[in-house]
């Protein structure tokens, strides 16, 4: 069912963990349907003075297509430009793992969308200029979170409870 | 990792090893005699006896005559037997069938099958241990219904039904009674008379017989349709070649379990008790799904917050055991387990449920390394997301 790469990812995850004092922070999924995904991004320059993703990490609640794809997309993450790191989509995210189920397709729909908001949420804080499509997809994906939120009240805020912000 | 990891099989009530025993008595069944039991001649009487033979021992453990067996090919096709013919048969009576919610599948979806096509059905709801109120089964009578269905034991969960009182309801209300046994037959006794069971499915390879092979009992003078057209074999109730070795097998498997019922049940119910009790003990956020007495000997079903079961799943398997989850993520589907969500168990909380279910060649040895290895797996997982205990 999984591949290879996929097992490997998921047997030993990289870059997991929480980050201190975090640039950007993409919190994706929900608890209902069982997978959460967290990213954190800690942007930094390289020689040519543009601006990278210096470090990256993160958590998942999830199956293990879930946490593959988290490892997976830190891997592609790590040292690229901001702009670089737009691009990455969820094909890439399942080529890199060598393909995925049909059923587990929305894992890498779900890594994806953590490194965008992980992304949004940096840009946003720096008031740099965040493009339309960019924006489009984060109120979606807000309005997604707020339907969510408005049906399962509880659920939210147990996720908040157990995180333990600090 | 070590290369040559010793695997240990924790998934008894998916399947259950063909036990050597019954291995060895059914292969002649194969080569020698494998006459097919319609056929007059010398290799078919000697298929033909060997097949009543096998009809004799298995109505004799269920306290049943021999004519009341009729021989099926799984649990799937005795249920939907079961509940689709008799419901067919007996439309002229009423249209009202009544089933528990947590019901496996293949009874579920045969009383959907009916109710898309008129009939009425009724779901019952369970309480947060699995279990059917035998007075909502007398509540839920109608004078139409014909057909009440409650499992034995549910086989994601353990919790066995309290199905003597419901079968007494059912004979009182003149109701036919089905239950689905395939998770008890051979592991706890069943006399269907004193249980006032009129139909019973029971499985062979879950009690270590070949697949391939299981049962229905039907009560004499109840009218069955069947499902498929064909010769008249089982009476004209189950047409098809009968598949001699696997039946034969099924019977030498419920000798064996009959005779190791009692000891075998202790040991188990020994072993399960010292699992739940340690892994609730020492794994925080463990808690038990299932009745904390009620259950099968051999089955614990747990869940972990904020752990999912998939992945809990895979990284048992890297370390060698095999067990099951009722995760939605788990292999095919993306909905949560329809018996824990039955018990009120919150769909986050069902996604990191693990089912455990041990055998007849479960050591104490096995759950001795299942006990060290747990609880790692668990805080690793726990370390990567996000949600700490």
């Amino acid at each position: 069912m999984y591949t290879k790469k996929v097992l490997k990812h998921f047997q030993n995850p990289h870059n997991y963990g929480r980050m201190k004092d975090p640039d950007g922070v993409g919190k994706v999924g929900n608890l209902v349907c069982g997978d959460v995904m967290w990213l954190y991004i800690r942007v930094g320059k390289n020689i040519k003075k543009q601006e990278i993703i210096k470090d990256i990490k993160f958590e998942t609640f999830g199956c293990v297509a879930a946490i593959a794809t988290s490892s997976a997309i830190t891997d592609l993450a790590k040292g690229k430009t901001v702009a670089e790191a737009l691009e990455i989509t969820k094909e890439k995210i399942v080529n890199n793992l060598g393909g995925l189920p049909p059923i587990k397709i929305h894992c890498s729909v779900l890594a994806a969308d953590a490194l965008a908001e992980a992304l949004y949420d940096y840009l946003k804080k720096n008031k740099r200029e965040i493009s339309l499509d960019m924006e489009k997809k984060h109120q979606i994906l807000q309005k997604e979170k707020e339907t969510l939120v408005g049906r399962h009240k509880e659920w939210v805020e147990t996720e908040e409870k157990m995180h333990g912000h600090e | 990792m070590a290369k040559k990891m010793k695997k240990i099989y924790l998934d008894y009530a998916a399947t259950t090893p063909v036990d050597p025993r019954v291995l060895k008595f059914i292969l002649p069944y194969f080569s020698e005699k494998f006459g097919n039991t319609a056929s007059l001649h010398s290799f078919g009487q000697e298929a033909e006896e060997a097949l009543e033979d096998s009809r004799q021992i298995i109505s004799r453990a269920l306290g049943a005559q021999s004519k009341e067996i009729i021989f099926t090919s799984s649990a799937t096709e005795s249920n939907n037997l079961a509940i689709r013919g008799t419901a067919l048969a007996n439309k002229n009576k009423g249209n009202h069938i009544i089933v528990s919610s947590i019901e496996h599948d293949c009874v579920l979806n045969s009383a959907r099958w009916l109710k898309a096509r008129g009939f009425e059905l009724t779901e019952l709801r369970v309480d947060k241990f699995g279990l059917v109120d035998p007075e909502n089964i007398r509540k839920a009578i109608q004078p139409n219904t014909i057909l009440v269905s409650v499992m034995h034991a549910n086989n994601e969960i353990g919790t066995i039904e309290p199905i003597i009182e419901i079968g007494k309801i059912c004979r009182e209300k003149n109701v036919y009674f089905h239950t689905d046994a395939a998770q008890t037959f051979g592991k706890i006794p069943i006399d269907v008379n004193k249980m006032n069971i009129d139909l019973l499915t029971a499985s062979s390879h879950k009690m270590y017989g070949p697949k391939g092979a299981a049962c229905l009992y039907l009560r004499e003078g109840i009218k069955i349709t069947p499902l498929m057209c064909g010769g008249d074999h089982e009476n004209g109730k189950r047409p098809s070649t009968v598949n001699v070795p696997a039946i034969v097998g099924f019977a030498k498997a419920t000798e064996l379990c009959l005779k190791e019922m009692k000891q075998e049940g202790d040991r188990q119910s020994r072993l399960r008790d010292k699992l739940i009790k340690t892994v609730l003990k020492i794994i925080p956020g463990a808690r038990l799904n299932g009745h904390p007495t009620k259950r099968l000997p051999n089955n614990a079903n747990f869940q972990f917050s904020f752990i999912e079961g998939e992945a809990l799943l895979i990284r048992l398997d890297q370390y060698g055991f095999a067990v099951s989850t009722g995760s939605a993520c788990s292999s095919h589907r993306l909905e949560a387990s329809h018996v824990l969500l039955a018990c009120n168990v919150k769909p986050e909380e069902a996604h990191g449920s693990l089912r455990i279910t041990l055998g007849r060649f479960t050591k104490e040895s096995d759950i001795n390394r299942l006990l060290n290895i747990l609880p790692k797996i668990v805080e690793n997982l726990r370390k990567i997301s996000p949600f700490k205990i």
